[in-house]
């Protein structure tokens, strides 16, 4: 049963990395200029490594036989686990930043944490995912800045991505009962004790650039029971053609 | 430019910068390649990304290029040709005993 | 990546200093490199910054047929591999703008140059990658052929060029690796997977040979640049060198160049091959290729749509100097 639960639990934070990563490989060779497509770049690697490690761990822990590409290419929109701000398409590039920073500011505020977990393979992957969560969020959160207070179109761009996207970071916090569960033996790390340190990451930036919180937007959730935005489907249905049209196919 | 709010000779590109990496502790900086970007902040993390993604920095140091004075090749022989003919600084100038040791 | 660049060399200008130039030539002919700001013909520094600046297009251009295929990678290592390569296309695009730039040319100007279509980039990045063998087939066929022309390059005349070109060697040693490792994949699996191969084999095999350029009789500027030592080898040599390295490769993986009159010449120990139809090279190079106008559409679509990006950026560095400013006069 533990296994199950922590099979769930790494099955959805390789997830967010997945999908997240595969967003940001959009960007390149399209990006505003040379050295912020290759950063790009990097930080859809950084994200892809860590799913793959995560993604492998669920299918070890889950005892079915399936490796990181069975549980990448052989699922379908309703077992995906990720946040919905991850598929959220990437719009320009504020939109894209902002998506990035509102996640980083959460993946820095747990992987810390997560690397005290006393699930050593998790505590592994996460002890390396903090250093590069620490780096993501320095970048994303100055590029907020720099649209914030850059131009008029900038700050406006900036701002249109945060009322789109702030609907979606409630559900980071929306505590299930696979991580209350797993919070409870100190295997992962509840949700809700993750807020203080969002906020206290997001709001100082968000005020540097001259940007506010939409009011009464609402939050949406339901990605961690895979219900899903409509962007999901159409994500998967490119990254999976593949593995989906020649089943078996090693490649 | 001195008063300009741009280097790297253009108002087009962002400013340009000069890259240099230490490898491993224990060495100097070493001159590397240049990049562009708005700001010394963003010049040096763009330097981790684009000069270190196969390890191959422990440190880095970004410049202005236009804060760099460097000599002029017209200049080259006025300010190196005279060190040329001192031969007496180095060690393979001073005729010694082919048995003398420790020296 | 590479371009075929080599064979615009620019017209030589007015009279030059003679003594100047024989030391120049001098210099050169003692393998001593040319550093940017030394005396240079002018026709040397519009050849190069044309060739640098081609080649750097070259690599920002051939991100596009690879980054096709990006988001549809068949696994996760496969998507991985892509990326930090595709990436890698992009960097160096970047160190050979930087290379160009010390020739006194910005890289805003080369990126218009490219953008109004005044400058050239390598013609092969103007076929499309339509399967996934595509990506296996650019990568060893591709990346095989650029590494043939980009190895001489290291000891190229012009010290920054050269620079660049011994760091992009040395990060582009796994890219041709990896792209035959991809299509070997695909030769030993299924029939599916085989045909693919091999199509994809038959549709890149005549465009590589291409990218060494035309032939040395009709590149008139050759026998300068190699004076020059901006070019260390003519493109028949390279290109036969190219053949002899591939053919091998192919048949060891059970694949066959479209070319009927491919054979070994036992004399020579060549691999002798057929016509190349310069008439196709001609229309792609004219723009009349099947992704000319695709890949010049993706470039000044983000180009366009970065400027937003790169000006606040410039805005809010010039705030900040400017916050810093005050703050100081204030103390």
């Amino acid at each position: 049963m533990a296994d199950a639960l922590t099979a769930a639990y790494a099955l959805r934070l390789g997830d967010d990395a997945l999908i997240l990563s595969h967003r940001l490989s959009e960007w390149v060779g399209h990006g505003p200029e040379l050295e912020e497509d290759i950063a790009l770049a990097n930080t859809a690697l950084d994200l892809l490594g860590q799913a793959r490690l995560l993604l492998a761990c669920a299918g070890e822990r889950e005892g079915r036989g399936r490796d990181e590409d069975a549980l990448a290419y052989g699922r379908d929109v309703l077992d995906f686990s990720n946040l919905l701000l991850v598929e959220q398409p990437n719009g320009d590039f504020a939109q894209t930043m902002m998506r990035q920073f509102l996640f980083d500011a959460y993946a820095v505020a747990l992987w810390p944490r997560l690397s005290a977990s006393r699930d050593e393979v998790l505590a592994g992957i996460a002890g390396k995912a903090a250093k590069e969560a620490a780096y993501h969020v320095e970048q994303s959160a100055a590029w907020v800045v720099r649209m914030g207070d850059g131009t008029e179109e900038s700050h406006d761009r900036a701002q249109a991505g945060l009322d789109l996207l702030w609907p979606y970071a409630g559900e980071i916090f929306e505590a299930d009962e696979v991580e209350a569960a797993l919070a409870e033996k100190g295997i992962a790390v509840a949700p809700s004790a993750l807020r203080e340190h969002w906020q206290a990451r997001v709001g100082p930036v968000l005020e540097e650039a001259g940007l506010a919180p939409p009011e009464g937007a609402g939050v949406r959730t339901g990605g961690r029971q895979g219900r899903h935005s409509e962007h999901l489907g159409h994500l998967l249905a490119e990254f999976q053609f593949m593995q989906r049209a020649y089943p078996g196919a090693r490649w | 430019m001195s008063d300009s709010d741009r280097s790297g000779g253009n108002e087009r590109d962002w400013p340009l910068f000069e890259v240099f990496i230490r490898a491993r502790t224990g060495l100097h900086h070493r001159h590397c390649g240049s990049l562009h970007a708005a700001d010394p902040e963003m010049a040096l993390a763009r330097a981790r990304d684009v000069y270190t993604r196969r390890g191959e920095g422990t440190s880095i140091w970004v410049v202005a290029s236009d804060r760099i004075f460097a000599s002029d090749p017209a200049d080259k022989d006025m300010l190196f040709e005279p060190a040329m003919s001192k031969v007496y600084r180095h060690p393979s100038f001073y005729d010694l005993p082919d048995d003398v040791e420790n020296m | 990546m590479y371009t075929q660049g080599l064979n615009q060399a620019v017209e030589e200008g007015g009279p030059e200093d003679a003594e100047l130039l024989a030391r120049f030539q001098a210099k050169i002919d003692r393998e001593e490199k040319i550093e940017p700001n030394d005396w240079m013909p002018e026709a040397y520094r519009q050849t190069l910054i044309r060739q640098i600046s081609q080649h750097a297009h070259s690599e920002i251009v051939g991100m596009l047929p690879e980054g096709n295929w990006l988001t549809r990678a068949p696994s996760l290592r496969r998507k991985a591999i892509l990326l930090a390569k595709v990436q890698d296309e992009g960097g160096h695009g970047l160190y050979l703008y930087a290379a160009a730039e010390t020739l006194g040319i910005s890289r805003a100007e080369m990126v218009e140059r490219l953008l109004e279509g005044r400058a050239r980039y390598s013609s092969i990045f103007n076929y499309p990658t339509i399967t996934w063998a595509d990506i296996g087939a650019v990568g060893w066929l591709v990346d095989g052929a650029a590494i043939m022309n980009q190895i001489p390059l290291c000891r190229c005349s012009y010290g920054p060029y050269a620079r660049a070109m011994i760091r992009i060697c040395k990060e582009e040693s796994f890219h041709q690796r990896q792209g035959y490792e991809a299509i070997s994949r695909l030769a030993e699996g299924t029939a599916a997977q085989k045909r693919m191969a091999q199509d994809a084999l038959d549709r890149w095999w005549w465009p590589s040979l291409m990218m060494f350029g035309p032939s040395d009789a009709e590149s008139p500027h050759t026998a300068r640049s190699m004076r020059w030592k901006i070019k260390r080898f003519t493109n028949d040599e390279l290109r036969q060198k190219f053949v002899d390295a591939t053919v091998p490769q192919a048949r060891l993986i059970g694949l066959e160049p479209p070319d009927p009159e491919l054979r070994y010449d036992e004399e020579s120990g060549h691999w002798r091959f057929g016509e190349i139809d310069w008439s196709e090279f001609n229309e792609v190079l004219a723009g009349n290729g099947p992704c000319n106008r695709e890949r010049m559409a993706a470039r000044r679509k983000a180009h366009a749509e970065g400027a937003w990006v790169r000006e606040a950026a410039t805005a809010h560095a010039r705030k900040q100097r400017r916050r810093t400013a005050m703050a100081a006069a204030a103390e």
